[in-house]
């Protein structure tokens, strides 16, 4: 994303001007926007006219709206925002008042107005909203670290793409294997397909170039991680490898970028495992994910212990929080971003509050993890936040009058 | 008249000479075969609810237009009867003049083909029925119609009193566990190279094969694993099942693989077993890597779904010399972890072995360093197990343990085991969750053909009326009567192996094999009495007990009680009890 203008005053209201450049800018969009915004960008809003004879026309018109934000819909699959609410602005085609949902879309400025204060709605630009606005710009432009995942087991392989800041599952790839029998090749040769139709479904959602003249093209692959329990993920490989040798010459291009990894199952959340093993690791230059999965991990291992020195929900945390024991010297808040897009503004000031306490009042670190990533899902499991305290409280009473 | 028409249509006419000189000049087979049959349809006409009365001209009418289908025949006179109950009479006079003429229409086109001499279609498909008839094949014609869905004729069995008519062997499933490498594969295949469930050739053969890749010694584990891959690699991957017969008992061994990245197989295994066989490495230092590793899972995994008796098969001891102190070493070992386990100990026995030699399996060692044991072989102690009763009376419920394509004639075949309740030839069944319902063409009990089967039956039923997509292994196959539901979220009460905290996991039970998470724990209990010790923990150490809550992303067919195995990151976390 590029930060064109920032107008963002010092009592947190003001605007700024961003141009989503890749996929993955809509869902850092979707984090900024919250109810009670006001947004401006472009659209395309159809146009009924009645002529004086009663017959109607309509057309397609492209107009500069300006709307306070009312309800956000986010699709991960095809990274789509839609913004809808309440139009602010008068243009010759609509009224002020009238409900519009925007498109937003890549390679087109936007800008997001917050408001603060009592009069405005909005909660402002928080804490948190300048966090996750610094999270979405891209400084540097190096960090386009992706890798391609296809976790599998016998019959089932899921596809999924891994990003900065999310994991999308693209396709799950299913098919009914039959089991091994004294005599029968149905089981080998059932698994030939179910490679072949993983490696297709692949390709296509690599937008890999399988023509011969594609030999020469020199379009950087990201990595591809195969990752299975047993010999599914080998084999897999060994699969892509034969094809490449007979009937695809241009598979030989990806066969470098390919990286076999172990896993404990088929299903998306052993993708925590892939992500965690040490040759992923070495890959994938970024080590966000690492460092989430790990901190993730701190936390089990702290609950495991049962030294009372770390507790997760939210009750329980505000009630340590409030005890002080998420202060300095190693006391982590950790918070999934799903919190901050509570629709309720009392809400998501509720966990802005909370961040900010432990960051500026009592020295505390704060980690915000992406709910579209695996650690993320962890810590939503667990009620989407969680913290590691310095010194152990024993929550008995909250947790009997939170029932 | 009309029936005579429509054969003379279609025979040649030599054929047709004979049988011109209509209706006294009926074959005496068909006649009384069409007699049988309208007994038959008066009678069930009589005894179906509301009973009908039907003369016998309406009874061959309806027989002759269903050709001699006896159900449909009678279906077709009730809802006829039912519909036009209050003007029975007239109709069935009117009936009666449209159908036994010719209709004009007819006669024309009877004088037209006769005089030509040719066969119009729709005429002579139904002529080869009759000459089918008499040609005594009339049963299974009854059973086949001219309609494309396959209609298989139930025969209505009374499935409980015919098994309990049935002088059978008893009949037992065991699972085999243990380690990687502990030589469960090996260890069976010797046991059923020494019981003649394979011949000598075919041993032969893979023996050949075996040290052709440098891999001699797997020999006998070839007989179970049939996978080219398992071969290459010399490790079990999916559960084999084999069957072998001692004088009182079938028994089906269940080969699970030992590598932990299979223990998902070795669950459905175990989940179609009566008992289990624990093999035991008893080599130095494999014995201890085995009893850290998947010897103790799976020996725990057993005991939580539900297997009472276990045999500990303590393999290789001619690696050590038959050496009285190793044994009793791993006796003592095993034992207190089986204890501790759940195990009593009347159910647990030990038998040093060899799978190698076959020492001890289905023959006494000669080994002169083995005259200290004094007690049975592998096979005496399989034996020694007591018979289980099943459930027969409930409904049925079948878990889908494979789909595949048995043969030309049976495209479509599932295996499996019956958990409960009882099935036969004929049946509509559900399978869930995909709610499709299913035709059983043909079933086979422990390889035989059948015509029905119960309750811890190991089957393969041939189905019809399904397509393939809705099959996979994991699903469960019921009654429309009592049918099993699907649903996405649980409460269990569990034993916990590891920590357990609101997480994802994996959810097992038998085959089937979801993705789901923890939501909620909701109380530890007490192990003995079961009362709620604390409500809503932060976390579960192993070995408490606790009632938790469980989602799925998507709804299967679960039912309490069912045990589930719950596994996370390539370990089992816990095991426990649907509510």
């Amino acid at each position: 994303m590029r930060l064109v203008k920032n107008k963002i005053e010092y009592n947190g209201a003001g605007s700024v001007t961003l141009i989503p450049e890749e996929p993955e800018d809509m869902w850092h969009a979707y984090n900024l926007i919250v109810p009670g915004d006001v947004l401006y960008a472009t659209a395309i809003r159809r146009v009924t006219t009645t002529g004086t004879t009663g017959s109607t026309s309509s057309s397609r018109v492209r107009l500069t709206l300006e709307i306070r934000v009312k309800n956000l819909d986010f699709d991960p699959q095809n990274s789509q925002l839609h913004v809808s609410g309440q139009i602010m602005n008068e243009t010759p085609h609509t009224k002020i008042g009238q409900h519009h949902t925007l498109d937003l879309e890549l390679n087109r400025q936007f800008t997001l107005e917050k408001g603060s204060g009592p009069d405005s709605e909005g909660s402002g630009w928080d804490s948190v909203a300048v966090e996750a606005l610094k999270d979405a710009v891209d400084e540097g432009g190096n960090r386009r670290a992706e890798a391609v995942a296809v976790v599998m087991q016998e019959g089932l392989a899921h596809i999924c793409f891994i990003g900065q800041h999310r994991t999308i599952l693209k396709q799950k790839v299913e098919m009914s294997v039959p089991r091994k029998r004294a005599g029968g090749s149905d089981h080998d040769k059932t698994m030939t397909k179910f490679y072949q139709t993983t490696l297709d479904t692949l390709l296509r959602h690599l937008e890999f170039n399988t023509s011969a003249t594609s030999m020469s093209t020199s379009d950087p692959i990201r990595p591809v991680l195969l990752a299975s329990p047993g010999f599914i993920a080998t084999s897999f490989q060994k699969h892509i490898q034969s094809v490449a040798n007979t009937s695809t010459p241009a598979l030989k291009r990806l066969l470098p970028s390919i990286v076999v990894v172990h896993s404990a199952s088929g299903y998306l959340h052993s993708l925590t495992e892939v992500l965690q093993s040490p040759t992923v690791k070495a890959l994938l230059s970024d080590t966000k994910h690492a460092r989430e999965t790990k901190l993730m991990d701190d936390f089990n291992e702290q609950l495991r212990k049962e030294t009372n020195k770390a507790t997760y929900g939210p009750r329980e945390v505000e009630h340590a929080v409030e005890q002080g024991a998420v202060g300095r010297g190693g006391g982590v808040l950790i918070i999934s971003n799903r919190l901050f897009r509570a629709q309720d503004v009392a809400e998501r000031k509720r966990w802005v509050t909370l961040v900010d306490r432990v960051r500026d009042v009592e020295g505390g670190e704060v980690r915000v993890l992406s709910s579209e990533h695996e650690s993320g899902r962890r810590l939503d499991g667990l009620g989407g936040i969680a913290a590691l305290l310095t010194f152990p409280i024993d929550d008995e009473d909250v947790g009997e009058d939170s029932e | 008249m009309s029936r005579h028409r429509v054969k003379a249509v279609s025979y040649d006419d030599d054929d047709y000479d004979e049988y011109d000189d209509g209706y006294d000049s009926q074959d005496p087979e068909e006649k009384e075969f069409l007699e049988e049959c309208t007994r038959e349809v008066l009678s069930q006409l009589a005894a179906g609810t509301p009973s009908v009365s039907a003369t016998r001209d309406e009874v061959q009418e309806a027989l002759w237009h269903y050709y001699n289908d006896v159900e449909k025949s009678v279906n077709y006179l009730k809802s006829k009867k039912t519909k036009e109950a209050g003007k029975m009479k007239p109709a069935a006079g009117k009936a009666k003049v449209t159908t036994t003429g010719p209709s004009p229409d007819d006669v024309v086109l009877n004088a037209q083909s006769s005089a030509k001499g040719f066969k119009s279609k729709q005429p002579a498909s139904k002529t080869q029925g009759d000459k089918k008839d008499q040609a005594g094949l009339a049963s299974d014609m009854g059973n086949l119609s001219v309609i494309e869905k396959v209609n298989v004729k139930s025969k209505n069995l009374d499935v409980i009193s015919e098994y309990k008519k049935s002088k059978r062997k008893n009949a037992m499933n065991f699972v085999v566990i243990g380690h990687v490498d502990a030589g469960k594969s090996t260890l069976m295949g010797r046991l059923l190279a020494d019981l003649k469930a394979v011949d000598q050739r075919t041993l032969e053969k893979y023996r050949r094969e075996a040290e052709k890749i440098g891999k001699g010694s797997f020999a006998l584990a070839w007989v179970l694993d049939q996978g080219s891959e398992e071969r290459a690699r010399g490790v079990t991957i999916d559960v084999a099942a084999s069957k072998f017969e001692t004088e009182n008992t079938v028994f089906t061994i269940l080969d699970s693989p030992g590598h932990r990245d299979f223990v998902p197989n070795m669950i459905a295994g175990a989940s179609q077993a009566d008992f289990a066989v624990l093999v035991i490495d008893s080599s130095i230092g494999n014995y201890e890597s085995g009893l850290k590793g998947q010897t103790k899972e799976h020996a725990l995994l057993v005991r939580s779904m539900g297997l009472q008796r276990v045999v500990v098969a303590v393999n290789k001891m001619d690696t050590v010399q038959w050496n009285k102190d190793r044994f009793e070493e791993i006796e003592q070992q095993v034992s207190a972890f089986l204890i501790t386990a759940g195990f009593q100990t009347k159910n647990i026995s030990f038998v040093p072995c060899s799978g190698i030699s076959g020492d001890n399996i289905t023959r006494r060692s000669e080994d002169p360093n083995v005259s200290w044991y004094t007690g049975g072989t592998l096979v005496e102690e399989l034996e020694a197990t007591e018979a289980y009763s099943h459930a027969l009376e409930k409904p049925l419920r079948m878990t889908i343990g494979d789909v595949f394509r048995g043969s030309i004639q049976h495209p479509l075949s599932i295996s499996g085991r019956i958990d409960a309740g009882c099935l036969q030839i004929g049946d509509q069944v559900y399978t869930m969750p995909s709610g499709e319902t299913a035709t059983i063409r043909s079933l086979e009990v422990d390889e035989e053909p059948s015509e029905w089967a119960v309750a811890g039956q190991n089957v393969v039923l041939h189905l019809a009326n399904i397509d393939p997509i809705h099959l996979r292994s994991g699903d469960v196959v019921c009654h429309a009567s009592a049918p099993i539901t699907n649903i996405s979220s649980f409460t269990c009460k569990v034993l916990a192996f590891d920590h357990l905290l609101p997480s994802m996991v994996d959810i097992h039970r038998g085959r089937l094999h979801v993705p789901g998470r923890i939501s909620r724990l909701v109380a530890t209990l007490d192990k003995g009495s079961g009362n709620v010790v604390k409500k809503k923990p932060k976390i579960v150490p192993p070995g408490v007990v606790a009632r938790i809550v469980v989602e799925m992303d998507h709804a299967v067919p679960l039912e309490a009680p069912t045990r589930i195995v719950l596994r996370a990151g390539g370990d089992t976390i816990a095991a426990g009890l649907l509510e």
